[in-house]
């Protein structure tokens, strides 16, 4: 059961790691503070694109308002994240806290993706090693790109490519679960449009509030239609 | 505030003001689990995200001045859909959608 845990997070392995390590890279260079300051941010905050925004914040030496504001909102597309996991994660004592605190965008995708059995607290624990292991390896590499800095010599140019190999993978895992493309359709026409009409700083979470009220009025169809059908069966 | 406890606070802040984005759906929602609707969004809206994130890095990947605009992201992106209707390994698929996306960046040939 390990061992197919750690099969789910290879992918989030060779993702996290080279950027992790852009992170540490570029926290080093730009920054005059102790390497394992990179570790410890990855530690306490673990946000890729969080921590990289906060490199520029530390750098201009930024007011902790305007700090706590634009943490927040790089991140608010988090906001909709645990809607899928409530039931998941209902119950599961102390772990809730920390599988909570551990929802990336790639810790979000394996859990609401991969096939669970009834027994929920099994699951629970096997969440939480995932967890666990995605923010392992996400300290390793800001580890290693803070304590390598600019020494980073071997050619891993476009590795990163395995998250976004993952995030296809993923789409069509759901599209098979679900059995219903609309979902898929919905979210890359909001992908699109928001990367037509925002800057990339806001892409996401415009592209997923823009699905998420797709959502509420399909939901309202959907309704309509499960209650006429069930009418119609009556 | 010295440097060190500016950088403490600094941590403390964009650490609660990450986890605060991922928590809050838990504290408002957590009663509405059997809600119609909240169980809509969460059946429907982790597909929709996946497509969303696959679009949107996709595209960041890709280099839209090229001769042939996004190949480079495109076709390693192509190959991965292939690979996974073909076998559905799900580390089959990322493992030569990555090398073939890292052979084309590392050569320049597009």
């Amino acid at each position: 059961m390990n061992h197919h845990a750690f099969k789910l997070t290879l992918p989030i392995l060779f993702g996290y790691i080279p950027l992790g390590m852009a992170f540490g890279v570029l926290f080093t260079t730009q920054l005059d503070y102790p390497w394992w300051i990179a570790p410890l941010m990855g530690l306490v905050i673990y946000a890729g694109a969080g921590q990289i925004l906060a490199v520029s914040l530390l750098a201009a030496n930024a007011g902790l308002v305007e700090v706590a504001v634009a943490m927040f909102v790089l991140n608010a597309r988090h906001l909709f994240y645990g809607l899928s996991l409530l039931g998941q994660f209902r119950g599961a004592g102390w772990r809730k806290a920390y599988l909570i605190f551990g929802l990336t965008d790639e810790t979000y995708s394996l859990l609401t993706s991969r096939p669970r059995s009834a027994n929920r607290e099994q699951e629970q624990h096997v969440d939480f090693r995932i967890t666990a292991m995605n923010q392992g390896y996400w300290i390793v590499g800001c580890t290693l790109g803070a304590v390598l800095g600019k020494t980073v010599a071997f050619n891993s140019t476009g590795i990163e490519f395995a998250l976004v190999a993952l995030f296809i993978v993923l789409t069509i895992e759901q599209l098979k679960a679900l059995g219903d493309s609309f979902p898929v359709w919905a979210g890359a026409a909001a992908a699109a449009l928001a990367m037509m009409l925002v800057p990339a700083t806001h892409q996401l979470i415009a592209g997923i509030v823009l699905v998420t009220a797709v959502l509420l009025l399909h939901y309202r169809k959907y309704r309509t239609d499960t209650m006429a059908g069930d009418a119609n069966r009556g | 505030m010295g440097e060190s406890s500016y950088l403490a606070a600094f941590i403390a802040i964009s650490a609660l003001a990450t986890f605060a984005t991922r928590v809050v759906p838990f504290l408002f929602f957590e009663k509405h689990t059997e809600h119609p609707l909240v169980k809509h969004i969460g059946r429907f809206l982790p597909a929709a995200v996946m497509a969303l994130l696959a679009t949107v890095f996709l595209q960041r990947s890709a280099d839209w001045q090229a001769q042939a605009p996004g190949a480079d992201a495109l076709i390693p992106a192509l190959l991965v859909v292939a690979v996974h209707l073909w076998r559905r390994n799900a580390l089959l698929s990322i493992a030569a959608g990555t090398a073939a996306y890292m052979a084309i960046q590392q050569s320049g040939i597009l």
